[in-house]
């Protein structure tokens, strides 16, 4: 059972109709093939133009969208023999922040990600991927081991944001970000980041300040969410829609920006109506990227890294070509 | 200027008159009302309460560094790189923000000595639009810290900023992995960085360079925090801590070294300055 988005209304209309057809054609011996097929090619086409004109505020939606696949799906479908670490050794274990060994096509990895959950009880147990200062501890902790290991570092960003509580603050949320972006700086071995659904924030770039940022089309990644934005500049978290166009949280408008380096194209009418056709074109972007960095020593992974966000903003918008997973 | 001043300016035939009304101002903590001259005096901190306002970039500069100090130019950067619009303009904004401001954006960057110690000394200022990170902010981060790294000294930043800047966007997210790069370069370099974190200092200022010194110093009572107080509230829905995100609160959480009045942070910088010497590294 898909559930459909406020936008995909007209889609959900027509995939309805099919099934009636469908179950009213079993047993009774009318021809409705043609008609069948008609229906079937109306709604593939129909959805097909509504995911290519998605405005960002749609966008935001598919990123939230509660069957998007999250990062246990990927564990699950682009990896193999996950060895999951726990805990930061100071406090407690965050399960809103995953992380292990891994292994992606026969390449030894450091894995770590935003974990949302799937249903309410795993939501409230990954605290709905919203990571608190242990959950970055922990992350710096697998970073420091993949740096004396020599194994790259893959992330998976899925997150509105760090949790804003009070014990998140008692405990050093921005201290434990701060230094989860100076952990993913500082690694001796090559880094890459996918922006898999949510982007949120300082929780976001706290995963995500590698040397090649990769972005799943319909994910976004933003300063704040858009219904903050609003809420402060608009004075109403109504003018949501608004606010996203304003902000550019888009992959396609983010690569145009040169804040993200490539886009993993998702399938037709997003990555939750295919999760494994997601993870394959997930799989082949993450191998190529770490070709492309393999032999790359120490000092040249820092300095690529170092100059791609010193960069970022100085220069003109530069069109990015956009490739494509699937 | 009160409504009657600013009518009896606007007529012509009446002789132009600078009315001295800031002759008194309200302390913002406890409401009473001081002699101008005598808060400045102490630099900006009520003497009855104790209450720090806050100040700007140029006022904060005198009070840290030793006469003589020579500002950086604020470096170029691209302007309303989104081209954003919420109800007003962010072309607009700037605009108004700048006829208000000595300088250009809201972090500003000196270097010269503090008691006779080199150093270079960057201040964010809260009343340019928030103190909001930015292209500007980042830039000027960077530049400060580039001439730390030239002059072999240590980088002191003041901190006041309500966190990024929206109005640009992604690019104003971009600078916490940007000033991390040049906090990181110091720390190779063997040089210190000192970060004294004013009121307000909250979301992605807090979560990048603020939280990344040797030594962190705050201003007693400053608002100190990743989420702003609103969110939390919103979130947990529960009533927050007395002395919650405050400078103490801080402190006791062993997020900043010292909780320590304006008035001896010059001569704090100064000791620190002296016990962390470049010179004495290797």
């Amino acid at each position: 059972m898909i559930s459909y988005l406020e936008f995909e209304k007209p889609v959900a209309a027509l995939e309805a109709r099919i099934a009636e057809l469908r179950a009213a054609s079993q047993g009774e011996d009318v021809d409705i093939s043609a008609e069948l097929k008609r229906l079937e090619a109306k709604s593939a086409d129909l959805l097909v133009n509504t995911y290519k004109a998605l405005t960002p505020w749609q966008k935001t939606q598919v990123a939230r969208h509660p069957a998007r696949p999250h990062f246990s799906d990927y564990v699950e479908m682009v990896f193999d023999d996950f060895v999951p670490l726990g805990g930061d050794r100071h406090f407690g274990e965050d399960e809103a922040i995953l992380g292990g060994f891994a292994t992606l096509r026969g390449r030894k990895i450091m894995l770590i990600g935003h974990e949302k959950g799937r249903d309410t009880q795993s939501r409230i147990r990954h605290n709905f991927g919203m990571g608190k200062p242990e959950g970055y501890r922990k992350a710096i902790r697998l970073m420091d081991i993949a740096g004396r290991f020599g194994l790259p570092v893959v992330t998976l960003v899925d997150t509105s944001g760090a949790f804003p509580g009070i014990e998140a603050e008692e405990r050093g949320q921005a201290e434990a970000i701060a230094r989860s972006t100076e952990a993913c700086l500082a690694l001796p071995t090559p880094m890459i980041a996918t922006i898999v659904g949510e982007g949120g924030s300082g929780g976001a770039v706290a995963l995500a300040s590698a040397e090649r940022v990769l972005m799943l089309e319909h994910a976004v990644y933003s300063v704040i969410s858009p219904e903050g934005c609003a809420s402060i500049l608009w004075r109403t978290a109504e003018k949501a829609p608004q606010a996203a166009e304003a902000m550019k949280v888009t992959a396609q408008d983010l690569a145009e920006l040169g804040v993200i380096d490539r886009i993993v194209g998702e399938p037709i009418g997003g990555a939750h109506r295919d999760a494994a056709a997601t993870a394959q074109a997930l799989g082949d972007a993450l191998e190529e990227e770490l070709d492309a960095l393999s032999g790359k020593s120490a000092k040249q992974l820092r300095r690529i890294r170092e100059d791609r966000f010193l960069r970022i903003g100085e220069h003109k918008p530069r069109r990015e070509k956009r490739r494509s997973g699937t | 200027m009160s409504w009657l001043t600013r009518v009896r300016n606007s007529l012509p035939f009446l002789e132009k008159r600078e009315t001295p009304d800031n002759l008194w101002v309200k302390c913002p903590g406890c409401s009473e009302m001081l002699f101008t001259r005598e808060y400045e005096a102490n630099l900006y901190v009520c003497p009855r309460c104790e209450h720090h306002g806050r100040i700007g970039a140029d006022t904060r500069l005198g009070q840290i560094l030793d006469p003589g100090y020579a500002l950086l130019p604020a470096p170029e950067v691209r302007e309303d790189p989104l081209k954003f619009r919420d109800s007003k303009r962010y072309a607009d904004r700037l605009k108004q923000a700048r006829a208000n401001n000595a300088h250009p954006d809201a972090f500003t960057v000196a270097a010269g000595t503090i008691e006779g110690q080199k150093a270079v000394v960057g201040v964010q200022d809260f009343t340019f639009m928030g103190g909001s990170m930015g292209l500007a902010v980042g830039a000027a981060f960077v530049a400060g810290a580039e001439r730390a790294l030239e002059d072999k000294c240590g980088y002191v930043v003041v901190t006041a900023a309500g966190g990024a800047r929206m109005q640009e966007g992604i690019l104003s997210l971009m600078q916490m992995p940007k000033a991390t790069v040049m906090t990181r370069r110091l720390k190779e370099a063997g040089l210190p960085y000192i970060v004294v974190l004013a009121d307000p200092t909250t979301g992605g200022v807090t979560a990048s360079y603020a939280m990344l010194g040797d030594v962190h110093i705050a201003e007693p009572g400053a608002l100190i925090g990743f989420a702003g107080q609103r969110v939390i509230q919103e979130t947990i829905r529960e009533k927050l801590p007395e002395g919650f995100q405050r400078a103490e609160y801080l402190h006791e959480h062993g997020m900043v070294d010292m909780v320590v009045p304006r008035a001896e942070i010059r001569s704090t910088l100064a000791k620190l300055l002296h016990y962390m010497s470049p010179a004495e590294a290797a």
